[in-house]
């Protein structure tokens, strides 16, 4: 193990970070760029494009090229970037509300392009940003802003959507689970074609307090015990896998990214 | 090579002018009439080293654009109605993050999906007013195939020059019609390309104008780190909430373009010298502006036309000089409401006669339509 600790990567003069006390985003941003330190990421060549929430923020706090877009729409502005300069490193940052519910079709669209960006997609079951209102990843029966009596409809599995779609490269993990965080995110940064990382993490402020879980403890405390292994879930029968979700990673493959597939066409294209 | 003349369509020479301009990036979703700008760009822009996209929707074609030309390429989108209503938000990032692009809009009939896909011109003040936020952009119309490649190429140099985003407000009529047209040499027209920061990379500031008023762009990938956002920001492209900050941002974008005002405002002018009657006219309606003028000479009838090449920022001055000459003014325009009527109305005030000809049901403005205003 290494002992990077990604502060170069960190814009000092941006702090204190915005973020509330127990908040999971400091978490994240701190794997993020200690991932970014051990493989050597240039200021230069990396590009963190961000949209719009409260972890959509998190270009404010990190040295390399950032573009900060509008609210779901991450993914399309990464993907011109990319697609006119494979040699930049492109990550982008979203939220569950700005990845997948907003901006759900760019997510399907990107994978299924398999264009070679890294998406990390921080996941605390609801719009933090705008006041705890529930997202496509909210789950069902949970209390939210918008919820009051309970959320009617059921939440998506954002994994389980990218490998579908046809990420190269899919995991999970939560803050909680903190070095399996950093090697997820440093695999999916170093895989070639779409990389998703979902980040479980607590929004202490609205959706814990919404749901009995209103100290940051006890918000990671429900990581610890609801993330748990493939084998773990498939061992539980029906009833007892509710509330609990897979930890790990969930795809790794190969196929050809849009830009090696563009080199194709283009070669195609000069021959005819 | 020399080129020689061939029949074109118009939405070929929209691709042909934006590949001849520099434009190696082309983010769209299929929409007629716009479509074939699409298809021309997936046959040329692998062969000259671009990349053609196809987005899941104009909301994404227009990030995707936004993204690209960060990157430091030169980049456009196409669409109509619709896809130009998607495109909104992320065309007000552009103007906010002072991103050079290219968007054409082939107006179409509306409202909504309307009279797809008969031609309109009813999308002018959407064009200028169309996002959210106190904004301004740059609006060319073309009203010949010719024109389509020259003012696409008009438009990427505007662009450019002014990291602003730049409309071709074209039309079904100018888009779908085919004229002879013989592309010009390399060379012949003058192409621009953004002005890139020469201070060392610690020094740059990406938002901050240097003396001619407009801020150099440099490109992500080079050995300058840049923050880009729509959000308030203050010349490092910083988040930035105070007033102060916001005042001198928000007149910053407004500036740039007033100080450059006489060279983004082009018209042309036809029998303007001795005549009674002013037809002002912009994109395919210009065409039987000129036919009713010529009309109505042989009755004795001195008409002239004014062609709105730019139709924003509006040629006020160039419009309220002809119009001094004479009584009457005719505006011709494919819409209800009379959307450069209003303008018209705006610039000379309550005296002269300002009569409009509009049509909104799909069919082309004749001469005769024309013609029955004026005799
Ligand atoms: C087009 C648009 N609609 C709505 C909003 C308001 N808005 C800002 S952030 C946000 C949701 C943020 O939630 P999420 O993406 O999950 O991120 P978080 O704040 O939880 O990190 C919303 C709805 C917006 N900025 N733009
Ligand atoms: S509102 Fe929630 S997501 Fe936003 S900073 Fe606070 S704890 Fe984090």
């Amino acid at each position: 193990m290494s002992h990077a600790t990604g502060l170069k990567y960190l814009k000092k003069d941006s702090l204190p970070l915005m973020w509330c006390s127990g908040c999971g985003n400091g978490i994240v941003l701190a794997a993020l760029l200690r991932a970014f330190e051990e493989l050597g990421y240039g200021n230069h060549n990396t590009v963190v494009v961000t949209g719009i929430g409260c972890w959509g923020k998190a270009d404010d706090y990190i040295t390399t090229n950032a573009l900060h877009t509008t609210h779901g729409r991450a993914l399309a502005f990464a993907t011109g970037i990319k697609a006119v300069n494979p040699k930049l490193n492109v990550v982008v940052l979203m939220g569950d509300g700005d990845g997948v519910t907003i901006g759900g079709n760019h997510f399907i669209h990107a994978a299924r392009r398999n264009i070679d960006l890294t998406a990390i997609v921080v996941n605390n079951c609801n719009y933090g940003m705008t006041g705890g209102q529930f997202s496509a990843t909210t789950p069902a029966d949970s209390f939210t802003s918008t919820t009051a009596y309970g959320n009617p409809e059921r939440e998506l599995d954002i994994c389980a959507l990218a490998g579908v779609a046809g990420a190269n490269y899919v995991a999970r993990g939560t803050v909680y689970h903190g070095r399996a965080l950093q090697n997820h995110i440093k695999e999916a940064l170093n895989k070639k074609g779409f990389s998703l990382v979902e980040v479980v993490s607590p929004c202490p402020t609205h959706f814990g307090r919404n749901n009995k879980m209103k100290s940051a403890v006890n918000m990671l405390r429900w990581l610890k015990e609801k993330g748990v292994t493939r084998e773990e879930y498939e061992r539980m029968t029906g009833p007892e896998k509710n509330g609990y979700f897979v930890i790990g990673k969930l795809a790794d493959r190969n196929a050809p990214d849009f830009n090696t597939r563009y080199e194709e066409i283009r070669a195609r294209a000069l021959g005819q | 090579m020399v080129e020689t003349a061939k029949l074109i369509q118009g939405n070929q020479a929209i691709a042909e002018g934006a590949i001849y301009a520099g434009a190696r990036f082309f983010a769209g979703y299929p929409i007629t009439p716009s479509s074939e700008v699409a298809e021309e760009c997936s046959r040329r822009m692998p062969r000259v080293g671009g990349v053609y996209m196809q987005m899941e929707d104009e909301i994404a074609s227009m990030g995707a654009i936004v993204g690209a030309s960060l990157a430091g390429v030169k980049s456009f989108t196409a669409t109509s109605g619709p896809g130009f209503s998607l495109m909104q938000e992320n065309l007000g990032f552009a103007v906010m993050a002072e991103v050079p692009c290219v968007v054409v809009n082939v107006q179409r009939s509306g409202p909504s999906t309307g009279l797809a896909t008969k031609p309109a011109q009813s999308d002018i003040m959407q064009v200028r007013w169309g996002r959210h936020g106190d904004q301004i952009v740059i609006a060319l119309s073309p009203s010949s195939v010719k024109e389509c490649f020259d003012l696409t190429v008009q438009a990427f140099n505007l662009s450019e020059k002014f990291r602003v985003p730049v409309i071709l407000a074209a039309d079904e009529i100018v888009a779908h019609m085919r004229e002879n047209f013989t592309p010009p040499a390399p060379g012949e027209l003058q192409v621009i390309d953004r002005k890139k920061p020469t201070v060392p990379p610690e020094q740059y500031k990406p938002f901050e104008p240097e003396s001619d008023g407009i801020a150099p762009l440099a490109a992500y990938g080079s050995e300058y780190v840049f923050h880009v956002t729509s959000s308030m920001h203050g010349p490092e492209g910083v988040s930035n909430n105070n007033p102060a900050n916001a005042t001198w941002k928000v007149s910053q974008l407004h500036k740039k373009l007033e100080l450059y005002r006489d060279e983004i405002v082009l018209t042309k002018t036809f029998d303007v010298e001795d005549m009674d009657i002013l037809l002002v006219a912009f994109g395919a309606v210009t065409r039987a502006a000129r036919a009713a003028a010529v009309e109505a000479r042989k009755t004795g009838i001195k008409a002239g036309v004014l062609q709105l090449v730019t139709v924003w920022p509006f040629p006020d001055r160039e419009l309220a000089q002809l119009a001094g000459r004479v009584k009457t003014v005719v505006v011709p325009e494919m819409n209800y409401s009379g959307q450069v009527a209003g303008e018209v109305r705006r610039v000379l005030g309550p005296d002269p006669d300002i009569k409009q000809v509009n049509k909104f049901n799909g069919q082309i403005i004749t001469p005769q339509d024309i013609l029955k205003a004026i005799i």
